[in-house]
């Protein structure tokens, strides 16, 4: 080792515990989000606040490092966030020091859009969906980054790191570039964009445990704890402020209950779950028989409906 | 401070294995996937419920789950109940982690089944038992053998529906080793199986006593497909500069393979500058080591020239740099390679214009054997002879699967078109250590890869120069050519706004024309030029402005009457009223060319028609 390595020290000089697995994925991560900044000119990466996304952003800071992150983060808000999320986003931002942008679809707040009124459907078509393309065209994104994993749902298995989009933001899953070896592709001609998914190839226990080793700040709501929730069909709401009514016969209760992922409050069901750390959740996880997305209120609404979205511009 | 091989012990410091599924259509890929997930309790218990709700309304199984499901992912795979696009999913057992791809069958989409194998170690190849070799059993071994897979399963599937027997296995893995003896796997196992009902996928069938060999899953656990890339040669391709403020300036990018440590003599593979390797950074600190894999940055102790897509490496153990290699090409666009066509390529992080020189011969799936061929159609593989406008770092992808391969994309539509594994250099780059570094006209020239030219149309007007013009401007564009037009309308309002009609105006308009149309082709461009000029003297001092064989006359000989009938401004019209002065053709004459290069009768012919071989010109004279 030569001197000067020891005369600069760098942010976080302290061992790794990160095993062979979780270094090869940190690995195609990085330079995933290296490419990205070396090609496109106008790069955002979406931040949805949830533990997915904060791994990818701390995945771009060592991207970069000891540069800032080229790009900003970009979150779209429905308004219907838990509180504790837009706590932790704005904290967060400070804590990586990165340029955050909020874009709201003030024309679907306007119309009074929401998820109790207007169904989860509606809500996500419009607040989340079309604000999205609305935020890049905005801002004139040519490349977004998202965190969606290819074992979250069988459709995003199907789908390229570098996932064009035509002008309109359109998917067409029949018709993706091929993707040999790590030669993306990064071509584009004006008004089309790419979406980019570094963390294709994670799952959710490898985000778990990479959160876990390298000390990622990770949102309240993911440990259990005594919460307002109410049962609702089976699955427990919780009741993160008093814009959702309680319907007859529902009574708001306290359990001890925390989430697996994370959206707009309404439309998230929490578990019940006694999972208070990393190591519990991960224990936790070790033993579950059920998916994560289970708990999504928006993915049952109809078959393949992922898919549908995501032709549309969804993430 | 980390040593970069330390290895802190963890449940998950398991090796992973990258496989594919392939074979033809319907042979069960995809329900096997699915069995893997299943059998290894990778499905949970809700996705379960959602399987057994798709089975009933998708299924090919009838009351039985259907497994493919689970990886058929997309509306129109489960309408249709085949595989489309690739699939990634992943499984773990207590001895290796697992990537699997899932591939489609179907010949149209063999460009998936590609990728999915470009990034694979190992292959399962499926057969239906009942139905044996294919064509594309054959096409996708070769695909896999020429991607780099060296360790292959051959698994005669649906067993079940053949009784069981053990002749039909030996039958079909006998016709299929008689094959893929040519392909030079460095293991082929061939393993009975029923996807369906999980026979030797991850237990040991009870239905067939006769095979002692190992379960898929067996397999999959112990096959051995580490190749040490820390050992070979260092390859860094640059892809990042990192420059947070002017004190540090570092190279990021990963180690595609060997090692390197601070002090270690590198040197930049094209243009041979040396440095030494000052500090490995990395947001965990400084290394003492990087090794193949890692995503690092490197600053050196020497500023020397260095952008992305440079590839840094031992002074002893570099790589060749050349403008010419052969090199096989997979073909994945519906319009066909054509030899000389400009394409992009990339390789490793850089993009460089290349063209397919010679196609030396075109290969039979069926028989291995080589065909002779002009161009290459979707789904086809040949060995050509490629060239680049600048030279770049390679290696023969049997030694490097990252700095050996290459895609090619269609410059106008930006779609990936062609796959590339480069088999050995075609003669060393002359210009490595160049030491003139003026930029001039060849210089230009060459990084778009075609010569300059300029096209002068000359005619009466309304003879239809514009519309041929206009039509072959497009094509060239289309095909990645830099054109330029120049004609009366963006000249005349500008550059000429002070010139009239007179003969002494004319005259000065065409010289302006002329140089405006040199300085183009000193940039390297294709400029149409559009304009009456009836004058001899105008067209020959034009010509003569330019190099030998740049300057292609083009005469669109429209008869008069004609022009007169079409008159689509009004022009002759108002001319002969006496309302324009000096109008070519009625008061100030045409003096026809006397060598044009070429002469078009699109009155005849068609607009289109004049184009097309004015393009046919052009290739024949290379100048495209
Ligand atoms: N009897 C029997 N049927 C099988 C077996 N394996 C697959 N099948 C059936 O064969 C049909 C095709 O299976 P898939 O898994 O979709 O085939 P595939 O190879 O993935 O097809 P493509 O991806 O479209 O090329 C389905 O109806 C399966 O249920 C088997 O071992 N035995
Ligand atoms: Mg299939």
């Amino acid at each position: 080792m030569t001197k000067t390595a020891l005369e600069q020290p760098s942010a976080a000089a302290r061992p790794s515990p990160l095993s062979a697995h979780l270094r090869r994925l940190e690995a195609e991560s990085i330079a995933i989000i290296r490419e990205v900044a070396a090609e496109f000119a106008h790069p955002v990466m979406l931040y949805s606040i949830g533990k997915d996304s904060g791994v990818m952003l701390h995945l771009a800071a060592k991207a970069f490092y000891p540069s800032k992150l080229p790009f900003p983060l970009l979150h779209v808000d429905t308004t219907w966030k838990f509180r504790d999320m837009i706590r932790h986003r704005d904290q967060i931002a400070e804590r990586y020091g990165v340029k955050l942008l909020v874009y709201v679809n003030e024309e679907g707040l306007a119309r009074g859009v929401n998820p109790i009124a207007s169904g989860s459907s509606l809500h996500t078509q419009v607040m989340k969906t079309e604000a999205l393309k609305k935020a890049l065209d905005t801002f004139g994104f040519d490349a977004a980054f998202g965190g969606a994993r290819r074992d979250e749902e069988k459709s995003r298995a199907k789908e390229r790191v570098f996932s064009f989009r035509a002008a309109g933001h359109v998917w067409d899953p029949r018709n993706q570039r091929p993707e040999l070896w790590r030669l993306y592709n990064t071509k584009i001609r004006q008004g089309e964009s790419i979406r980019v998914f570094p963390l294709s190839n994670w799952t959710e226990l490898d985000i778990w445990e990479y959160t876990r080793a390298e000390n990622i700040p990770v949102v309240p709501l993911y440990f259990a704890a005594p919460r307002p929730v109410v049962n609702r069909g089976g699955l427990l709401i919780m009741r993160d402020d008093d814009r959702l009514p309680l319907l007859p016969g529902e009574a708001e209760e306290i359990r001890k209950v925390r989430f697996r992922s994370l959206g707009c409050y309404p439309l998230s069901a929490a578990i019940e779950s006694n999972a208070e750390t990393l190591d519990d959740i991960i224990a936790e996880m070790r033993a579950s028989r059920t998916s994560e997305r289970q708990g999504r209120l928006i993915d049952t609404d109809e078959a393949a409906s992922m898919e549908k979205k995501k032709r549309e511009g969804y993430f | 401070m980390r040593a970069a091989t330390q290895e802190i012990p963890n449940a998950s410091s398991k090796s992973l294995l990258r496989f594919l599924t392939c074979g033809s259509v319907d042979d069960g890929k995809s329900t096997l996937i699915g069995r893997l997930l299943y059998d290894t309790k990778l499905i949970f218990d809700d996705q379960l419920a959602t399987l057994e709700k798709d089975s009933k309304k998708h299924g090919t199984t009838g009351e039985e789950i259907d497994f493919a499901l689970l990886v058929d992912g997309l509306e129109a795979e489960r309408e249709q109940g085949i595989t489309i696009d690739v699939a990634y999913r992943f499984f773990t057992t207590d001895k290796r982690s697992f990537i699997v791809a899932d591939t489609p069958g179907h010949e149209q989409y063999t460009r998936n089944m590609a990728t999915g194998a470009s990034n694979s170690d190992a292959a399962v190849i499926l057969i239906d038992a009942r139905k044996g070799v294919l064509t594309q059993t054959k096409r996708h071994s070769y695909i896999c053998a020429l991607l780099g897979i060296r360790h292959v399963v051959v698994a005669v599937n649906k067993i079940d529906l053949m009784g069981h027997s053990s002749q039909v296995f030996e039958r079909i893995v006998e016709d299929y080793l008689a094959f893929a003896a040519a392909l030079g796997f460095a293991s082929i196992t061939p393993i009975p199986i029923s996807a369906r009902y999980g026979d030797n996928v991850t237990v040991r069938s009870a239905n067939m006593a006769w095979y002692d060999g190992p379960t898929l899953l067996d397999w999959l656990e112990s096959v051995d497909v580490d190749t040490d890339l820390a050992a070979k040669p260092l390859r860094f391709p640059v892809q990042w500069v990192n420059r947070p403020n002017l004190d540090f300036r570092g190279f990021s990018g990963t180690l595609v393979s060997g090692a390197v440590r601070p002090g270690d003599k590198v040197v930049v593979a094209s243009s041979a500058k040396e440095s030494r390797v000052k500090r490995i950074v990395t947001y965990d600190g400084d290394l003492a080591e990087a090794r193949a894999g890692e995503a690092v940055t490197l600053t050196l102790e020497d500023e020397i020239d260095i952008a992305r897509g440079d590839v840094i490496t031992l002074s002893t153990e570099r790589p060749e740099v050349t403008d010419q290699f052969a090199a096989h090409v997979l073909w994945m666009a519906d319009e066909a390679m054509l030899p000389e066509r400009q394409y992009l390529m990339r390789i490793g992080c850089r993009y460089v214009p290349a063209r397919i020189t010679a196609l030396k011969h075109k290969v039979d799936v069926n028989t291995l054997q080589h065909l002779a061929g002009k161009t290459l159609e979707l789904n086809e593989i040949g060995f050509c002879n490629v060239s680049t406008a600048t030279a770049v770092a390679i290696d023969p992808y049997v030694d490097n699967r990252d700095t050996g391969a290459f895609i090619l994309i269609d410059r106008f539509t930006n779609a990936t078109v062609g796959a590339g594994m480069i088999d050995f250099g075609l003669r060393r780059a002359t210009n490595v250590h160049r030491q003139d570094l003026s930029v001039n006209k060849a210089a230009r020239s060459r990084i778009k890869g075609h010569k300059p030219a300029v096209l002068w149309f000359t005619g009466l007007s309304g003879s239809g120069k514009s519309t041929i013009a206009n039509i072959i401007e497009q094509k060239l564009n289309a095909r990645g050519i830099h054109t330029y037009m120049l004609d009366g309308d963006n000249l005349r309002h500008g550059l000429n706004r002070d010139l009239g009609f007179t003969d002494a105006d004319r005259v000065e308009n065409i010289r302006r024309v002329g140089e405006v149309a040199k300085l183009f082709t000193d940039a390297g461009v294709v400029v149409l030029c559009s304009f009456i000029s009836p004058f001899r003297a105008e067209r020959r001092m034009v010509r003569e402005l330019m190099a030998e064989g740049e300057f292609i006359e083009i005469f669109v000989d429209t008869p008069i009457e004609e022009c007169m009938r079409r008159d689509p401004k009004g022009l002759y019209a108002r001319a002969k009223e006496g309302k324009i002065k000096n109008f070519t053709g009625i008061d100030s004459p045409y003096e026809p060319p006397e060598q044009a290069e070429i002469t078009v009768h699109s009155h005849h012919t068609g607009a289109e028609a004049a184009a097309a071989r004015i393009l046919d010109y052009l290739e024949a004279s290379s100048v495209v």
